[in-house]
Protein backbone atom coordinates (compact mmCIF):
# COMPACT_ATOMS: atom_id res chain seq x y z
CA UNK A 1 0.00 0.00 0.00
CA UNK A 2 2.86 2.39 0.66
CA UNK A 3 4.27 4.31 -2.22
CA UNK A 4 7.73 3.53 -1.06
CA UNK A 5 9.62 1.82 1.70
CA UNK A 6 10.43 4.82 3.84
CA UNK A 7 7.12 6.60 4.23
CA UNK A 8 5.30 4.60 6.90
CA UNK A 9 6.86 6.56 9.72
CA UNK A 10 7.81 10.19 9.92
CA UNK A 11 10.84 9.58 12.11
CA UNK A 12 12.76 7.59 9.54
CA UNK A 13 14.84 9.23 6.86
CA UNK A 14 14.89 7.82 3.37
CA UNK A 15 18.36 7.01 2.00
CA UNK A 16 18.10 10.28 0.06
CA UNK A 17 17.81 12.13 3.38
CA UNK A 18 14.12 12.99 3.11
CA UNK A 19 11.16 12.57 5.41
CA UNK A 20 8.35 11.39 3.19
CA UNK A 21 5.51 11.88 5.66
CA UNK A 22 6.51 15.52 5.98
CA UNK A 23 6.54 15.88 2.22
CA UNK A 24 3.08 14.33 1.98
CA UNK A 25 1.88 16.89 4.52
CA UNK A 26 3.19 19.62 2.23
CA UNK A 27 1.09 17.98 -0.53
CA UNK A 28 -1.99 18.37 1.68
CA UNK A 29 -1.35 22.11 1.66
CA UNK A 30 -1.18 22.09 -2.12
CA UNK A 31 -4.57 20.35 -2.28
CA UNK A 32 -6.24 23.24 -0.47
CA UNK A 33 -7.62 26.18 -2.42
CA UNK A 34 -5.21 29.06 -2.86
CA UNK A 35 -4.52 31.94 -0.55
CA UNK A 36 -2.48 35.02 -1.44
CA UNK A 37 -0.78 37.50 0.89
CA UNK A 38 1.00 40.77 0.17
CA UNK A 39 1.97 43.93 1.94
CA UNK A 40 2.73 47.60 1.43
CA UNK A 41 4.39 50.07 3.78
CA UNK A 42 1.07 50.57 5.55
CA UNK A 43 -1.03 47.47 4.98
CA UNK A 44 -0.81 43.70 4.94
CA UNK A 45 -3.61 41.83 3.21
CA UNK A 46 -4.75 38.27 2.58
CA UNK A 47 -6.95 37.02 -0.24
CA UNK A 48 -8.34 33.53 -0.42
CA UNK A 49 -10.43 31.44 -2.72
CA UNK A 50 -13.25 29.64 -0.91
CA UNK A 51 -14.56 26.28 -2.04
CA UNK A 52 -17.98 24.75 -1.59
CA UNK A 53 -18.75 21.06 -1.91
CA UNK A 54 -21.78 21.72 -4.08
CA UNK A 55 -24.71 23.91 -5.01
CA UNK A 56 -26.44 23.21 -1.70
CA UNK A 57 -23.39 23.72 0.51
CA UNK A 58 -21.90 26.85 2.02
CA UNK A 59 -18.39 28.01 1.20
CA UNK A 60 -15.69 26.85 3.61
CA UNK A 61 -14.19 29.60 5.73
CA UNK A 62 -10.57 30.34 4.78
CA UNK A 63 -9.63 33.18 7.09
CA UNK A 64 -9.53 33.57 10.83
CA UNK A 65 -8.98 36.51 13.12
CA UNK A 66 -6.40 35.63 15.79
CA UNK A 67 -6.27 38.99 17.53
CA UNK A 68 -6.79 42.65 16.62
CA UNK A 69 -3.37 42.74 15.02
CA UNK A 70 -3.06 39.22 13.55
CA UNK A 71 -5.05 37.33 10.93
CA UNK A 72 -4.49 34.11 9.02
CA UNK A 73 -5.53 32.45 5.78
CA UNK A 74 -5.33 28.68 5.52
CA UNK A 75 -4.77 26.03 2.86
CA UNK A 76 -5.11 22.35 3.65
CA UNK A 77 -6.99 20.48 6.36
CA UNK A 78 -9.47 22.85 7.98
CA UNK A 79 -9.69 20.77 11.14
CA UNK A 80 -5.93 20.98 11.70
CA UNK A 81 -6.15 24.70 11.05
CA UNK A 82 -8.73 25.07 13.80
CA UNK A 83 -6.42 23.38 16.29
CA UNK A 84 -3.53 25.66 15.38
CA UNK A 85 -5.57 28.85 15.16
CA UNK A 86 -7.06 28.09 18.56
CA UNK A 87 -3.54 27.72 19.92
CA UNK A 88 -2.54 31.02 18.33
CA UNK A 89 -5.54 32.76 19.89
CA UNK A 90 -4.59 31.39 23.29
CA UNK A 91 -1.00 32.59 22.87
CA UNK A 92 -2.24 36.03 21.86
CA UNK A 93 -4.60 36.21 24.84
CA UNK A 94 -1.90 35.03 27.25
CA UNK A 95 0.41 37.80 26.01
CA UNK A 96 -2.32 40.38 26.62
CA UNK A 97 -3.04 38.89 30.03
CA UNK A 98 0.57 38.73 31.24
CA UNK A 99 2.16 41.74 29.58
CA UNK A 100 -0.83 43.75 28.35
CA UNK A 101 0.64 43.95 24.87
CA UNK A 102 -0.18 42.53 21.45
CA UNK A 103 1.96 39.46 20.84
CA UNK A 104 4.76 40.08 18.33
CA UNK A 105 3.59 38.33 15.14
CA UNK A 106 6.98 36.74 14.45
CA UNK A 107 6.88 35.00 17.84
CA UNK A 108 3.37 33.75 17.21
CA UNK A 109 4.45 32.22 13.90
CA UNK A 110 7.57 30.73 15.49
CA UNK A 111 5.47 29.16 18.23
CA UNK A 112 3.29 27.20 15.78
CA UNK A 113 6.33 26.36 13.67
CA UNK A 114 7.92 24.85 16.78
CA UNK A 115 4.74 22.85 17.43
CA UNK A 116 4.78 21.59 13.85
CA UNK A 117 8.44 20.67 14.04
CA UNK A 118 7.81 18.35 17.01
CA UNK A 119 5.39 16.40 14.84
CA UNK A 120 8.14 15.76 12.30
CA UNK A 121 10.48 14.23 14.85
CA UNK A 122 8.50 12.22 17.37
CA UNK A 123 7.36 8.67 16.89
CA UNK A 124 3.63 8.05 16.67
CA UNK A 125 2.64 11.50 15.50
CA UNK A 126 1.72 13.01 12.18
CA UNK A 127 2.56 16.41 10.77
CA UNK A 128 -0.19 19.01 10.47
CA UNK A 129 -1.85 18.96 7.06
CA UNK A 130 -2.27 22.69 6.78
CA UNK A 131 -0.28 25.76 5.79
CA UNK A 132 -0.93 29.34 6.89
CA UNK A 133 -0.35 32.79 5.61
CA UNK A 134 -0.13 35.03 8.65
CA UNK A 135 -0.34 38.82 8.57
CA UNK A 136 0.58 40.87 11.60
CA UNK A 137 0.83 44.55 12.45
CA UNK A 138 3.18 45.87 15.10
CA UNK A 139 5.29 48.92 15.73
CA UNK A 140 7.81 47.76 13.16
CA UNK A 141 5.02 47.87 10.54
CA UNK A 142 2.95 45.29 8.66
CA UNK A 143 4.33 41.78 8.18
CA UNK A 144 3.50 38.69 6.13
CA UNK A 145 4.63 35.19 7.09
CA UNK A 146 4.19 31.72 5.66
CA UNK A 147 3.92 28.75 7.98
CA UNK A 148 4.17 25.18 6.67
CA UNK A 149 3.73 21.73 8.28
CA UNK A 150 7.45 20.99 7.92
CA UNK A 151 8.02 23.43 10.78
CA UNK A 152 9.43 26.16 8.57
CA UNK A 153 8.31 29.77 8.65
CA UNK A 154 9.41 32.61 6.41
CA UNK A 155 8.68 36.28 6.08
CA UNK A 156 7.67 37.61 2.66
CA UNK A 157 6.87 40.76 0.71
CA UNK A 158 4.23 38.71 -1.07
CA UNK A 159 3.51 35.03 -1.46
CA UNK A 160 0.82 32.43 -1.95
CA UNK A 161 -0.01 28.90 -0.84
CA UNK A 162 -2.45 26.22 -1.98
CA UNK A 163 -3.60 24.80 -5.28
CA UNK A 164 -1.95 26.32 -8.34
CA UNK A 165 -0.30 28.89 -6.08
CA UNK A 166 2.74 28.95 -8.38
CA UNK A 167 0.67 30.92 -10.92
CA UNK A 168 -0.11 33.54 -8.26
CA UNK A 169 3.55 33.63 -7.22
CA UNK A 170 4.54 34.29 -10.83
CA UNK A 171 2.22 37.29 -10.89
CA UNK A 172 3.51 38.52 -7.53
CA UNK A 173 7.15 38.11 -8.54
CA UNK A 174 6.49 40.25 -11.58
CA UNK A 175 4.83 43.07 -9.65
CA UNK A 176 6.04 42.99 -6.03
CA UNK A 177 8.56 45.80 -6.34
CA UNK A 178 5.71 48.27 -6.70
CA UNK A 179 3.71 46.99 -3.71
CA UNK A 180 5.52 49.02 -1.02
CA UNK A 181 3.96 52.31 -2.11
CA UNK A 182 0.53 50.94 -3.11
CA UNK A 183 -2.69 52.25 -1.61
CA UNK A 184 -4.93 49.66 0.02
CA UNK A 185 -7.18 49.60 -3.06
CA UNK A 186 -4.24 49.04 -5.44
CA UNK A 187 -2.86 46.36 -3.17
CA UNK A 188 -6.19 44.51 -3.13
CA UNK A 189 -6.45 44.73 -6.92
CA UNK A 190 -2.96 43.24 -7.24
CA UNK A 191 -3.98 40.52 -4.79
CA UNK A 192 -7.11 39.72 -6.75
CA UNK A 193 -5.14 39.56 -10.01
CA UNK A 194 -2.72 37.13 -8.34
CA UNK A 195 -5.56 35.04 -6.89
CA UNK A 196 -7.28 34.92 -10.28
CA UNK A 197 -4.23 33.19 -11.71
CA UNK A 198 -4.94 30.18 -9.51
CA UNK A 199 -8.43 29.59 -10.92
CA UNK A 200 -9.37 26.77 -13.22
CA UNK A 201 -10.11 27.67 -16.82
CA UNK A 202 -13.87 28.08 -16.53
CA UNK A 203 -14.01 29.69 -13.06
CA UNK A 204 -13.89 33.31 -11.99
CA UNK A 205 -13.68 35.28 -8.77
CA UNK A 206 -17.05 36.25 -7.32
CA UNK A 207 -18.36 37.78 -4.13
CA UNK A 208 -19.27 34.25 -3.03
CA UNK A 209 -15.91 32.55 -3.44
CA UNK A 210 -13.51 35.30 -2.39
CA UNK A 211 -12.40 36.48 1.05
CA UNK A 212 -10.22 39.53 1.72
CA UNK A 213 -8.47 40.03 5.06
CA UNK A 214 -6.97 43.43 5.83
CA UNK A 215 -4.63 44.89 8.44
CA UNK A 216 -3.97 48.62 8.38
CA UNK A 217 -5.86 51.93 8.16
CA UNK A 218 -9.33 52.00 6.59
CA UNK A 219 -9.50 52.15 2.81
CA UNK A 220 -11.64 54.49 0.72
CA UNK A 221 -14.52 51.98 0.55
CA UNK A 222 -14.47 50.96 4.21
CA UNK A 223 -16.48 52.23 7.17
CA UNK A 224 -16.36 51.47 10.87
CA UNK A 225 -12.71 50.41 11.00
CA UNK A 226 -10.99 51.16 14.35
CA UNK A 227 -8.21 53.77 14.18
CA UNK A 228 -5.44 51.24 14.81
CA UNK A 229 -6.47 49.34 11.66
CA UNK A 230 -7.57 46.08 13.30
CA UNK A 231 -7.82 42.88 11.28
CA UNK A 232 -11.08 42.54 9.39
CA UNK A 233 -12.38 40.03 6.88
CA UNK A 234 -14.37 41.36 3.91
CA UNK A 235 -16.79 39.02 2.18
CA UNK A 236 -19.96 39.04 0.06
CA UNK A 237 -21.27 42.45 -1.10
CA UNK A 238 -18.42 44.32 0.59
CA UNK A 239 -15.87 42.99 -1.87
CA UNK A 240 -17.91 43.76 -5.00
CA UNK A 241 -16.26 47.17 -5.38
CA UNK A 242 -12.83 45.54 -5.35
CA UNK A 243 -13.81 42.85 -7.84
CA UNK A 244 -15.07 45.61 -10.14
CA UNK A 245 -11.65 47.26 -9.99
CA UNK A 246 -9.95 44.28 -11.63
CA UNK A 247 -8.66 44.59 -15.15
CA UNK A 248 -10.46 41.96 -17.27
CA UNK A 249 -8.10 39.15 -18.06
CA UNK A 250 -8.35 39.45 -21.86
CA UNK A 251 -7.24 43.10 -21.65
CA UNK A 252 -4.08 42.29 -19.80
CA UNK A 253 -0.81 41.89 -21.64
CA UNK A 254 -0.44 38.28 -22.73
CA UNK A 255 1.26 36.40 -19.94
CA UNK A 256 4.85 35.49 -20.35
CA UNK A 257 5.20 31.99 -21.69
CA UNK A 258 5.33 29.27 -19.12
CA UNK A 259 7.75 30.24 -16.38
CA UNK A 260 10.82 28.06 -16.01
CA UNK A 261 10.11 25.47 -13.32
CA UNK A 262 11.66 26.50 -10.03
CA UNK A 263 13.04 24.01 -7.55
CA UNK A 264 10.40 24.87 -4.94
CA UNK A 265 7.39 23.84 -7.00
CA UNK A 266 8.49 20.76 -8.81
CA UNK A 267 6.21 17.91 -7.88
CA UNK A 268 7.87 15.72 -5.36
CA UNK A 269 8.85 12.35 -6.71
CA UNK A 270 7.22 9.74 -4.57
CA UNK A 271 9.39 6.83 -5.56
CA UNK A 272 12.77 6.36 -4.12
CA UNK A 273 13.92 3.45 -6.16
CA UNK B 1 -5.33 4.27 39.72
CA UNK B 2 -2.04 3.33 41.32
CA UNK B 3 -1.23 -0.21 40.20
CA UNK B 4 1.72 -0.71 42.53
CA UNK B 5 0.46 -2.76 45.46
CA UNK B 6 3.17 -1.37 47.68
CA UNK B 7 1.74 2.05 47.22
CA UNK B 8 -1.71 1.10 48.47
CA UNK B 9 -1.06 1.65 52.16
CA UNK B 10 1.28 1.63 55.11
CA UNK B 11 2.97 -0.16 56.66
CA UNK B 12 4.51 -2.02 53.76
CA UNK B 13 2.89 -5.37 53.10
CA UNK B 14 5.57 -8.06 53.04
CA UNK B 15 3.28 -10.32 51.05
CA UNK B 16 3.64 -7.97 48.05
CA UNK B 17 7.06 -6.41 48.36
CA UNK B 18 8.95 -8.42 50.90
CA UNK B 19 12.34 -7.27 49.74
CA UNK B 20 11.61 -3.58 49.31
CA UNK B 21 12.22 -3.64 45.56
CA UNK B 22 10.71 -0.22 45.00
CA UNK B 23 13.00 2.75 45.44
CA UNK B 24 12.36 4.60 48.64
CA UNK B 25 11.18 7.77 46.91
CA UNK B 26 8.44 5.81 45.15
CA UNK B 27 7.01 4.34 48.32
CA UNK B 28 3.96 5.95 49.80
CA UNK B 29 4.43 8.82 52.12
CA UNK B 30 2.66 8.64 55.45
CA UNK B 31 1.81 12.33 55.40
CA UNK B 32 -0.08 13.07 52.19
CA UNK B 33 -1.83 16.09 53.60
CA UNK B 34 0.26 19.15 52.82
CA UNK B 35 -1.75 21.32 55.14
CA UNK B 36 -0.16 19.71 58.17
CA UNK B 37 3.28 20.99 57.38
CA UNK B 38 2.99 24.11 55.27
CA UNK B 39 3.16 27.65 56.52
CA UNK B 40 2.90 30.66 54.28
CA UNK B 41 4.42 34.12 54.68
CA UNK B 42 2.49 35.90 57.41
CA UNK B 43 4.76 38.90 57.90
CA UNK B 44 7.78 40.45 56.25
CA UNK B 45 11.12 39.85 58.01
CA UNK B 46 13.86 42.07 56.62
CA UNK B 47 12.15 45.18 55.30
CA UNK B 48 12.82 48.28 53.28
CA UNK B 49 10.88 51.45 53.92
CA UNK B 50 9.40 54.03 51.52
CA UNK B 51 10.13 54.43 47.83
CA UNK B 52 9.36 57.78 46.19
CA UNK B 53 8.93 58.51 42.49
CA UNK B 54 7.85 61.42 40.34
CA UNK B 55 7.44 62.29 36.70
CA UNK B 56 9.47 65.20 35.36
CA UNK B 57 10.31 66.83 32.03
CA UNK B 58 12.70 64.17 30.72
CA UNK B 59 11.15 61.02 32.21
CA UNK B 60 10.74 59.67 35.70
CA UNK B 61 12.89 59.83 38.82
CA UNK B 62 12.78 57.42 41.75
CA UNK B 63 14.42 57.48 45.17
CA UNK B 64 14.89 55.03 48.03
CA UNK B 65 17.25 54.83 50.99
CA UNK B 66 19.80 52.04 51.53
CA UNK B 67 18.38 50.53 54.70
CA UNK B 68 17.00 47.03 55.23
CA UNK B 69 15.58 46.74 58.76
CA UNK B 70 15.18 43.61 60.85
CA UNK B 71 12.18 44.67 62.87
CA UNK B 72 13.23 47.96 64.44
CA UNK B 73 16.92 47.06 64.14
CA UNK B 74 18.74 48.92 61.34
CA UNK B 75 20.28 45.64 60.16
CA UNK B 76 21.69 46.30 56.65
CA UNK B 77 22.78 49.80 55.68
CA UNK B 78 24.06 49.20 52.15
CA UNK B 79 21.09 47.63 50.40
CA UNK B 80 20.12 48.82 46.95
CA UNK B 81 16.33 48.96 46.63
CA UNK B 82 16.23 50.30 43.07
CA UNK B 83 16.64 47.79 40.27
CA UNK B 84 16.99 48.38 36.54
CA UNK B 85 14.81 46.09 34.41
CA UNK B 86 16.04 46.18 30.82
CA UNK B 87 16.85 49.55 29.27
CA UNK B 88 13.58 51.38 29.84
CA UNK B 89 12.41 50.49 33.34
CA UNK B 90 13.36 50.87 36.97
CA UNK B 91 11.77 48.98 39.84
CA UNK B 92 11.75 50.26 43.41
CA UNK B 93 10.76 48.04 46.33
CA UNK B 94 9.63 48.50 49.87
CA UNK B 95 8.63 45.61 52.11
CA UNK B 96 10.32 42.23 52.38
CA UNK B 97 13.81 42.34 50.87
CA UNK B 98 14.12 38.61 50.24
CA UNK B 99 10.85 38.68 48.27
CA UNK B 100 12.30 41.65 46.37
CA UNK B 101 15.43 39.66 45.56
CA UNK B 102 13.23 36.86 44.26
CA UNK B 103 11.33 39.34 42.08
CA UNK B 104 14.64 40.71 40.77
CA UNK B 105 15.74 37.23 39.71
CA UNK B 106 12.40 36.61 37.97
CA UNK B 107 12.67 39.88 36.08
CA UNK B 108 16.31 39.30 35.15
CA UNK B 109 15.31 35.93 33.67
CA UNK B 110 12.45 37.59 31.83
CA UNK B 111 14.74 40.21 30.31
CA UNK B 112 17.19 37.52 29.19
CA UNK B 113 14.36 35.53 27.57
CA UNK B 114 13.20 38.65 25.78
CA UNK B 115 16.73 39.50 24.68
CA UNK B 116 17.25 36.05 23.18
CA UNK B 117 14.32 36.59 20.82
CA UNK B 118 16.46 39.20 19.00
CA UNK B 119 13.46 40.67 17.18
CA UNK B 120 13.44 44.38 18.12
CA UNK B 121 10.60 43.85 20.56
CA UNK B 122 11.49 44.67 24.15
CA UNK B 123 9.60 44.80 27.41
CA UNK B 124 8.86 48.35 28.51
CA UNK B 125 7.67 49.67 31.86
CA UNK B 126 3.99 49.08 31.06
CA UNK B 127 4.64 45.41 30.25
CA UNK B 128 6.82 44.92 33.35
CA UNK B 129 4.14 46.51 35.51
CA UNK B 130 1.40 44.29 34.07
CA UNK B 131 3.59 41.23 34.63
CA UNK B 132 4.27 42.22 38.23
CA UNK B 133 0.62 42.94 38.95
CA UNK B 134 -0.32 39.47 37.68
CA UNK B 135 2.50 37.95 39.71
CA UNK B 136 1.51 39.76 42.92
CA UNK B 137 -2.19 39.07 42.53
CA UNK B 138 -1.48 35.43 41.68
CA UNK B 139 0.56 34.99 44.82
CA UNK B 140 -1.95 36.70 47.10
CA UNK B 141 -4.62 34.41 45.61
CA UNK B 142 -2.52 31.42 46.74
CA UNK B 143 -2.56 33.02 50.21
CA UNK B 144 1.21 33.32 49.89
CA UNK B 145 1.90 36.92 48.92
CA UNK B 146 5.18 38.51 47.98
CA UNK B 147 5.28 41.08 50.77
CA UNK B 148 6.19 44.22 48.85
CA UNK B 149 4.93 47.54 47.63
CA UNK B 150 6.57 48.13 44.27
CA UNK B 151 6.97 51.18 42.08
CA UNK B 152 7.56 50.69 38.38
CA UNK B 153 8.82 53.68 36.46
CA UNK B 154 10.11 54.04 32.95
CA UNK B 155 10.39 55.84 29.67
CA UNK B 156 9.80 54.19 26.31
CA UNK B 157 8.75 55.35 22.84
CA UNK B 158 8.52 58.94 24.06
CA UNK B 159 6.12 58.09 26.90
CA UNK B 160 6.67 58.27 30.65
CA UNK B 161 5.25 55.55 32.85
CA UNK B 162 4.87 55.43 36.61
CA UNK B 163 2.72 52.95 38.51
CA UNK B 164 2.33 51.09 41.78
CA UNK B 165 1.61 47.48 42.64
CA UNK B 166 1.49 45.88 46.08
CA UNK B 167 1.23 42.51 47.79
CA UNK B 168 -2.53 42.36 47.12
CA UNK B 169 -2.13 43.05 43.42
CA UNK B 170 -3.61 46.54 43.81
CA UNK B 171 -2.40 48.89 41.08
CA UNK B 172 -2.64 52.55 40.28
CA UNK B 173 -0.85 55.14 38.26
CA UNK B 174 -0.11 58.79 39.06
CA UNK B 175 2.47 61.47 38.39
CA UNK B 176 3.78 61.18 41.96
CA UNK B 177 3.73 57.96 44.00
CA UNK B 178 5.20 57.02 47.37
CA UNK B 179 5.02 53.69 49.18
CA UNK B 180 4.81 52.87 52.88
CA UNK B 181 5.28 55.64 55.41
CA UNK B 182 6.16 57.89 52.50
CA UNK B 183 2.59 57.67 51.24
CA UNK B 184 1.56 59.60 54.37
CA UNK B 185 4.53 61.90 54.82
CA UNK B 186 6.03 62.46 51.37
CA UNK B 187 3.10 62.07 48.99
CA UNK B 188 1.45 65.40 49.93
CA UNK B 189 4.79 67.18 49.51
CA UNK B 190 5.41 65.52 46.15
CA UNK B 191 1.91 66.34 44.88
CA UNK B 192 2.27 69.96 45.87
CA UNK B 193 5.63 70.23 44.13
CA UNK B 194 4.92 68.18 40.99
CA UNK B 195 1.27 68.10 39.95
CA UNK B 196 0.66 70.32 36.95
CA UNK B 197 4.40 70.82 36.43
CA UNK B 198 5.32 67.35 35.10
CA UNK B 199 6.31 68.75 31.69
CA UNK B 200 8.42 71.65 32.95
CA UNK B 201 10.31 70.28 35.97
CA UNK B 202 14.01 70.00 35.22
CA UNK B 203 16.20 67.17 36.38
CA UNK B 204 17.80 69.40 39.02
CA UNK B 205 14.39 70.51 40.36
CA UNK B 206 13.06 66.95 40.39
CA UNK B 207 16.06 65.71 42.32
CA UNK B 208 15.72 68.57 44.84
CA UNK B 209 12.05 67.67 45.40
CA UNK B 210 12.88 64.03 46.07
CA UNK B 211 15.80 64.87 48.36
CA UNK B 212 13.66 67.27 50.38
CA UNK B 213 11.04 64.52 50.81
CA UNK B 214 13.69 61.97 51.79
CA UNK B 215 14.99 64.41 54.37
CA UNK B 216 11.54 64.90 55.90
CA UNK B 217 11.10 61.12 55.92
CA UNK B 218 14.45 60.63 57.62
CA UNK B 219 13.37 63.00 60.39
CA UNK B 220 9.98 61.33 60.79
CA UNK B 221 10.40 57.65 59.82
CA UNK B 222 12.22 55.57 62.44
CA UNK B 223 12.93 52.85 59.81
CA UNK B 224 14.73 55.19 57.41
CA UNK B 225 18.36 56.04 56.73
CA UNK B 226 20.25 59.14 55.58
CA UNK B 227 21.93 57.18 52.78
CA UNK B 228 19.94 56.98 49.56
CA UNK B 229 20.09 56.44 45.82
CA UNK B 230 18.24 58.12 42.97
CA UNK B 231 17.31 56.46 39.68
CA UNK B 232 16.46 58.26 36.47
CA UNK B 233 14.82 56.84 33.39
CA UNK B 234 14.93 59.05 30.32
CA UNK B 235 15.16 58.79 26.56
CA UNK B 236 18.77 57.66 27.00
CA UNK B 237 17.95 54.79 29.36
CA UNK B 238 18.19 53.91 33.04
CA UNK B 239 20.80 55.33 35.41
CA UNK B 240 21.00 54.63 39.13
CA UNK B 241 23.22 56.90 41.18
CA UNK B 242 25.82 55.91 43.73
CA UNK B 243 24.80 56.17 47.37
CA UNK B 244 24.52 59.73 48.61
CA UNK B 245 24.11 61.18 52.10
CA UNK B 246 21.34 63.52 53.22
CA UNK B 247 22.46 66.82 54.78
CA UNK B 248 20.71 66.80 58.11
CA UNK B 249 20.58 69.47 60.80
CA UNK B 250 19.89 68.65 64.44
CA UNK B 251 20.38 72.04 66.00
CA UNK B 252 16.64 72.35 66.63
CA UNK B 253 16.94 69.41 69.08
CA UNK B 254 18.62 71.73 71.56
CA UNK B 255 15.35 73.44 72.34
CA UNK B 256 13.22 70.35 72.75
CA UNK B 257 12.21 69.67 76.32
CA UNK B 258 10.03 66.99 77.88
CA UNK B 259 11.67 63.70 76.98
CA UNK B 260 15.17 62.33 76.57
CA UNK B 261 18.12 62.49 78.91
CA UNK B 262 17.67 65.96 80.24
CA UNK B 263 18.71 67.21 83.63
CA UNK B 264 16.22 70.02 83.84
Amino acid sequence: MFRNTYDSDNTVFSPQGRLHQVEYALEAVKQGSAAVGLRSKTHAILLALKRSTGELASYQQKMYRIDDHVGIAIAGLTSDARVLSNFMRQQAMAERMIYNRPIPANRLVSSIADKAQVNTQEYGRRPYGVGFLVIGLDKTGPHLYEFSPSGNSYEYFATSIGARSQSAKTYLEKHYEGFADCSLEELITHGLHALRETLQQDKELSIKNTSIGILGPAGAHETGVPAQGSFRILEDEKIDVYLQSMVPKELEAPPITAPPPTAGDVDIQMTDN
Amino acid sequence: MDHFPTNWGRPRNDAFDAYGTYPIQQRPNNIKDNFNGVQRTQQPIVTGTSVLAIKYKDGIMMAADNLASYGSLARFKDVQRLHAVGNHTVLGASGDMSDFQYIQSLLDDLIIEEFTEQDEHTLGPAEIHEYLSQLMYGRRSKLNPLWNSLLVGGYKDGKRFLAYVDLLGTTYSASTIATGYGSYIAQPLLRKAVEGREDTLTEREAQAILEESLLVLFYRDARSLDKYQIAKVTESGVSISESMALRTSWSFAEGIRGYGAQTQ
